[in-house]
């Protein structure tokens, strides 16, 4: 491990090189999730690999080096973000569950509910699901691809997304109760 | 696809969710997310498992919402990406680390 953080810093070429292709795979399955689009997806990378080089000398090896560059990929993507102003707030009230005027919960009834099990087999499922969290407003989706997906905590999504964990945890449910609308189709068996 | 619950049914859970230790619909929503998270007090938890006993739409509606969670996280499972990364990104990479 020392030995290739030293690589690195000195510029050694061919270790450099190896280093991006193992790695930059799974940060631009990351930055995609994230920025939606693979051109910003792209330039994301790009920077967070000129802030991995460039702070390579402070990773103090405490923890894995790929949840250090997950941190700084996931940083990257916000920052570009936030630059192209795609932090507006979009509303997902079509999406939230109903209520009667006694707040009764009106919901149509569940037939049969397909199990995520039962889904997996199915050869699309994962890219229709990709397709619905696409469809949420960047507000809403950032959080939840954020904790559900990227798995990081409510402290940590609070803070680089420099809002409350309170506001966090507004949107991930409301971003969670739109999805599992978006989803009822496919979780209902039926086609679309 | 049989109806949804009726007028009556509802009107009558309506009134048996403001007795004491119940909850409205409404306020079961509001607990999901700390449930989930396993960090309901243990109050709020038995009243909000009493209301899941008590209603039908609750329960179903939180399976579904378990399931399309499920759905979200198995997305991650993705390792790389479908098209191979793009030799010019890594170039890029590589080019802007020489300086
Ligand atoms: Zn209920």
């Amino acid at each position: 491990m020392d030995d290739l953080l030293t690589a690195l810093q000195n510029g050694d070429g061919e270790r450099t090189q190896s280093f991006v292709r193992e790695h930059i795979g799974w940060m631009l399955a990351v930055s995609n999730r994230i920025m939606r689009d693979p051109h910003h997806g792209e330039d994301a990378v790009q920077n967070a690999f000129a802030k991995i080089f460039d702070k390579i000398g402070q990773f103090k090896g405490d923890a894995a080096i790929k949840t250090w560059m997950h941190r700084i990929v996931v940083n990257e993507c916000l920052m570009l973000m936030r630059k192209l102003r795609r932090t507006q707030t979009v509303m997902v009230d079509d999406l939230q569950p109903m209520y009667d005027k006694n707040g009764c919960r009106i919901e149509e009834p569940w037939v049969t509910m397909e199990t995520p099990e039962s889904l997996a087999l199915q050869s699309d499922t994962r890219a229709q699901v990709n397709k619905k969290i696409m469809q949420l407003p960047d507000n809403y989706r950032i959080v939840l691809v954020l904790r559900d997906i990227e798995e990081l905590t409510t402290l940590e999504v609070a803070e680089m997304l420099q809002v409350s964990e309170a506001n966090v945890k507004v949107r991930l449910h409301r971003a969670r109760a739109a999805l599992k609308k978006l989803l009822e189709p496919l979780m209902r068996g039926l086609p679309e | 696809m049989s109806a949804q619950r009726p007028r009556l049914l509802r009107r009558i859970q309506g009134l048996m969710f403001k007795l004491p230790l119940m909850i409205s619909c409404e306020d079961f929503e509001d607990f999901i997310l700390d449930y989930l998270d396993g960090t309901l007090p243990s109050r709020q938890k038995f009243i909000f498992e009493m209301h899941m006993k008590l209603c039908r739409e609750c329960r179903e509606y939180l399976e579904a919402y378990r399931t399309s969670l499920e759905l979200a996280k198995s997305t991650a499972q993705e390792e790389a990406p479908k098209q191979p990364v793009p030799e010019d990104l890594i170039a890029a990479v590589l080019a802007a680390r020489k300086g």
